[in-house]
């Protein structure tokens, strides 16, 4: 469920690297319990931002919220709050599903019980029970990607943050990942997504088109495609692009 | 505090499952405890030595046998000429030769002195000081015993300083007892930088350090998480290879081992962030095992361990001012062979506590969550 | 021919790009020539003694003066009492405490015989020695001078030659087998790991799918690490001349043939290794242990291989710089010839013949 409440405000945001301008003075919001996508080519400076906003990255200039905690100087207080995953979605390859589950979920602040009935639930849903035990490394491409999503999201927080969640699998494997994104939605979570899949573009609430560093684009995909008069958002995307 | 305890969690599970790791921890100190220390060695087992006679009397042949019955030396003897006794020196086939001349018996009774000579292969210089002394030693009481039955000067011309020496803290001169707490440094030495500091380049590459990065964890945990295990496997390594020792050549423990595992402990954790700063700066596992591999060479080699740091050229001993490894191989002589206390080593510990606790800042100062 | 010389071009390149390479050939056996050369010796100097003297009469702060002032001792410490003696020890103030007799000059005109005692700091045995063993000799020179200058000393007196390294330097035991360190480091560790590097990235199945021919791949690896070991010897060769002083007193044609075959048996050794492993890591950790660690310390570059017990006398036996090292000492220090080395050059060169035989078997398995 939508709000019109903003858990991400972002005001003139610019990162430089040396003379390379990665994000040339980004503005938008993103309000609570939405899907919020970051479309664009490789390069085109989505993943600068997206770090920035997790606080892994120090940007050069701007005013940014998130959840409420400022970037620039309460980056810890962001971390609490949110998940993240990515590209890598870097689970430990030699730990089992359950000893990954502990770690994170341990180093998030989670009480046992909570963690270990929230895991049954998650596990169950995504039908993994039976791997609890195996390691990460021994599973295929797709739970993984999965898992990693269930595990950022196990401890509840506000918002996450997916970079690239999606690469390397089919499109049935990825229309089951979208599922999950939606059940969050329904927990509450916002969602940040970053992609290069025009399709995925689809799924998202609002979609913003980074190219070159900049936004040049901002709206639901159903406006967009009425805008550029385009049937799907890859249309919309090859129109803007040129 | 949880957060800490989940991380070393995590650690502990991920090295006791490395397959790569276990026979380390465990093989390494065998090794080095077993093969090194017993190779490494300057002591003298054994002295090659030719003698030629050209004399045939009962006086060389008396001195002959001093040799002969002497189980360091290993005497060939009847050899013709001394081209004979040069071409085994050339050969490799002997460290002495030993020439004793055409009236050494005649010389020996009427002047009251003769020469030898001897040939020494001095390529070793260390051992041909050695092999040397012995043999001077032997010629040297021999000579005594010859003077007081021919009845030797009166006691006003012959003058000599009656020299006792004593050697405190190894009076049988074993070289392992040298070598042993020495190869103990190396061991932890090797075990906190390069498995300790190369883990966390491993995160780097595969990609989790940024999962962690993203995580609420403070620096000071995550660096912990990164160093206690490995303080705990140097420690336990330690106690292992000094067991072996005691086992193998009843190494001395005349000192404090709590005092011996306390200093442990702090050079443990300077080594340790030490390959964690390392590993800040490196992009590869390659890369940092790389650097450190190369620095490690340089420290050990300079670290006193083999040869004396007092032998070394000035620049050298001061460069040793920032060798941890200097320090610490000096704790472990002093305590396992002298029984020193800490007022006796309180130089070393200061030395040892400032580069632990200045490494250890600039680990975690390096490491950036944010970068 | 010409996609053979296009293959080595590219590994010239590879080679001087990457900083790491440049390291360990340059940086590594420049550092080892100035530990080995300068750093690594035993040379008493600066030991740091203590005085007791008892009698302070006329002779014993002479000599005294004598010992100090022989540039190998310092004065470290003037202990009050014997209580002191061990904690000056333990601190690691002094290495030698010589303590002088009362009456000292009046005992040794009177009986002849004047008494001192040496206690000297035996945690580093061979040190200890040295440092009595020099403490003696200054002594006794002592009272050579003093008294029996003019008379022809007693007993039997020792003529001794040093021969093949008069001074005793220890460049002259290092530089020769130094070399073999630095040929194993390039020809053996360094081809490994870049054979091993082509395999773990998949490259070597592509090279094997190309025209090149296998024996021009292996080739190509080599060649360039041929060619900067046989610079790296020459250059550890004429710095050891010109820097240390090391001679070569025996043929140098001699001398570089033999280089040229350690090459060589590092070179196959090399390629053997590649064999068996599938990653550079990997590499890099069975050279470590199966090529480094024994040349350094089983090989007699530093510690003799005689003094080893029997048992690590016969591994020993087994490593080629053992008998690569014998070689160089020989020729370069003693002047010998192929007369006095030719068991080791054929140990040498059947070693080769066995390694080669051996890659080659497995390098046909695995094509199969």
């Amino acid at each position: 469920m939508i709000t019109r409440e903003p858990v991400i405000t972002v005001k003139n945001m610019v990162k430089k690297f040396g003379n390379f301008i990665a994000n040339d003075n980004l503005n938008f919001e993103v309000y609570k319990g939405e899907i919020f996508g970051f479309i664009g080519a490789n390069g085109a400076g989505k993943t600068t931002a997206i770090r920035i906003l997790c606080g892994l990255s120090t940007p050069t200039s701007g005013e940014m919220k998130v959840a409420g905690y400022d970037v620039f100087r309460q980056t810890e207080k962001i971390k609490q709050n949110i998940g993240y995953m990515s590209q890598k979605f870097s689970l430990y390859e030699d730990l089992t599903v359950y000893e990954n589950i502990r770690f994170y979920g341990g180093v998030y602040g989670m009480k046992i019980a909570e963690r270990k009935a929230r895991t049954k639930e998650m596990l169950d849903r995504l039908g993994l029970t039976a791997y609890e035990n195996r390691k990460i490394g021994d599973l295929p491409l797709g739970w993984k990607q999965k898992l990693a999503f269930s595990i950022a999201i196990l401890h509840n927080p506000k918002i996450v943050f997916l970079d690239e969640p999606t690469g390397g699998v089919d499109p049935i494997t990825r229309r089951q990942f979208w599922n999950l994104i939606y059940e969050a939605i329904e927990k509450g979570i916002t969602v940040f997504v970053t992609t290069h899949y025009m399709d995925e573009a689809e799924y998202c609430d609002r979609v913003s088109i980074m190219a070159d560093g900049k936004i040049v684009a901002l709206d639901t995909p159903e406006n967009l495609k009425k805008q550029y008069d385009a049937a799907n958002m890859d249309e919309v995307f090859l129109k803007i692009a040129r | 505090m949880r957060t800490l305890y989940y991380i070393l969690q995590k650690e502990f599970t991920q090295i006791f499952r490395n397959k790569s790791m276990l026979p380390v921890i465990f093989v390494m100190p065998l090794v080095q405890m077993l093969i090194l220390v017993f190779a490494a060695t300057n002591e003298l087992r054994q002295v090659d030595l030719a003698i030629v006679d050209f004399d045939h009397s009962a006086s060389s042949r008396k001195l002959t046998s001093e040799f002969m019955g002497n189980p360091f030396f290993i005497v060939k003897q009847n050899l013709a000429n001394t081209k004979e006794a040069e071409d085994l020196l050339m050969r490799n086939k002997i460290d002495l030769a030993m020439i004793i001349p055409k009236d050494f018996d005649k010389d020996l009774a009427t002047k009251k002195s003769t020469d030898v000579q001897i040939l020494v292969d001095a390529i070793n210089g260390m051992a041909a000081q050695l092999s040397f002394g012995y043999l001077s030693n032997v010629i040297g009481n021999y000579s005594q015993k010859i003077l007081i039955k021919t009845g030797k000067p009166e006691p006003g011309m012959m003058k000599s300083i009656d020299i006792k020496s004593t050697y405190w803290f190894n009076p049988q001169l074993n070289f392992k007892y040298y070598m042993a707490p020495g190869i103990l440094v190396v061991l932890i030495t090797v075990i906190g930088i390069m498995l300790g500091g190369m883990n966390l380049v491993r995160e780097k590459e595969l990609g989790t350090i940024e999962q962690i990065n993203v995580t609420p964890i403070r620096k000071w945990q995550f660096i912990a998480g990164k160093l206690l295990p490995f303080l705990g496997i140097g420690l336990f390594d330690l106690a292992f290879g000094l067991l072996i020792a005691r086992l193998a050549f009843n190494i001395p423990i005349r000192g404090s081992l709590l005092l011996l595992f306390g200093m442990a402990g702090i050079y443990l954790i300077l080594v340790l962030s030490l390959g964690l700063f390392i590993s800040t700066i490196s992009e590869t596992v390659q890369q940092g095992t790389f650097v450190t591999f190369f620095m490690l060479i340089v420290f050990i080699l300079m670290s006193g361990l083999f040869t004396p740091v007092e032998s070394m050229p000035d620049w050298a001993q001061k460069i040793d001012y920032i060798n941890p490894l200097y320090y610490f191989v000096k704790i472990m002589r002093s305590i396992l062979l002298k029984g020193s206390n800490f007022a006796d080593i309180f130089n070393e510990f200061a030395a040892l506590s400032i580069f632990a606790a200045s490494i250890f800042g600039l680990a975690i100062f390096r490491y950036r969550k944010t970068s | 021919m010409n996609r053979f010389l296009a293959f080595l071009r590219k590994e010239f390149y590879h080679i001087f790009r990457d900083p790491r390479t440049l390291v360990i050939l340059f940086g590594i056996p420049i550092a080892q020539l100035m530990l080995f050369g300068y750093v690594m010796t035993n040379e008493v100097r600066n030991v740091k003694i203590a005085i007791v003297d008892h009698s302070k009469d006329d002779l014993s702060k002479r000599l005294s003066q004598k010992l100090l002032s022989s540039g190998f001792f310092q004065l470290s410490a003037i202990p009050s009492s014997e209580k002191d003696y061990e904690s000056l020890f333990r601190s690691g103030t002094v290495k030698e405490i010589i303590v002088f007799e009362p009456d000292f000059a009046i005992n040794l005109m009177k009986t002849g015989k004047g008494g001192i005692q040496v206690i000297a700091d035996a945690s580093e045995p061979n040190a200890a020695q040295l440092i009595v063993n020099y403490t003696t000799a200054i002594t006794n020179n002592f009272i050579r001078e003093e008294f029996t200058k003019d008379q022809p000393p007693a007993g039997i007196n020792i003529k001794v030659r040093m021969l093949f390294n008069e001074n005793m330097r220890d460049a002259y035991n290092f530089i020769p087998g130094l070399i073999a360190v630095i040929l194993m480091l390039i020809s053996a560790m360094m081809t490994a790991i870049t054979i091993a590097r082509e395999k773990e990235m998949g490259t070597m199945e592509i090279l094997l799918a190309s025209p090149l021919k296998p024996i021009q791949i292996i080739l190509g690896k080599v060649v360039p690490y041929m060619i900067l070991s046989i610079v790296s010897a020459l250059v550890v060769l004429a710095l050891g001349m010109i820097v240390f002083k090391v001679p070569v007193i025996g043929s140098f044609t001699l001398l570089l043939a033999e280089i040229l075959l350690y090459i060589f048996l590092a070179l196959t050794l090399g390629i053997l290794i590649s064999t068996f492993v599938d990653s550079q890591l990997t590499a890099m950790a069975i050279s470590g242990f199966v090529l480094m660690l024994p040349s350094i310390l089983l090989s007699g570059f530093i510690f003799p291989v005689k003094n080893m017990p029997i048992a690590l006398q016969i591994v020993a036996n087994l490593m080629p710089p053992r008998w690569f090292i014998e070689i160089n000492r020989t020729v370069m220090l003693k002047g010998g010839g192929l007369n006095e080395i030719w068991p080791n050059t054929l140990v040498l060169a059947g070693m080769s013949v066995l390694f080669i035989f051996i890659s080659i078997r497995k390098f046909k398995i695995r094509l199969q």
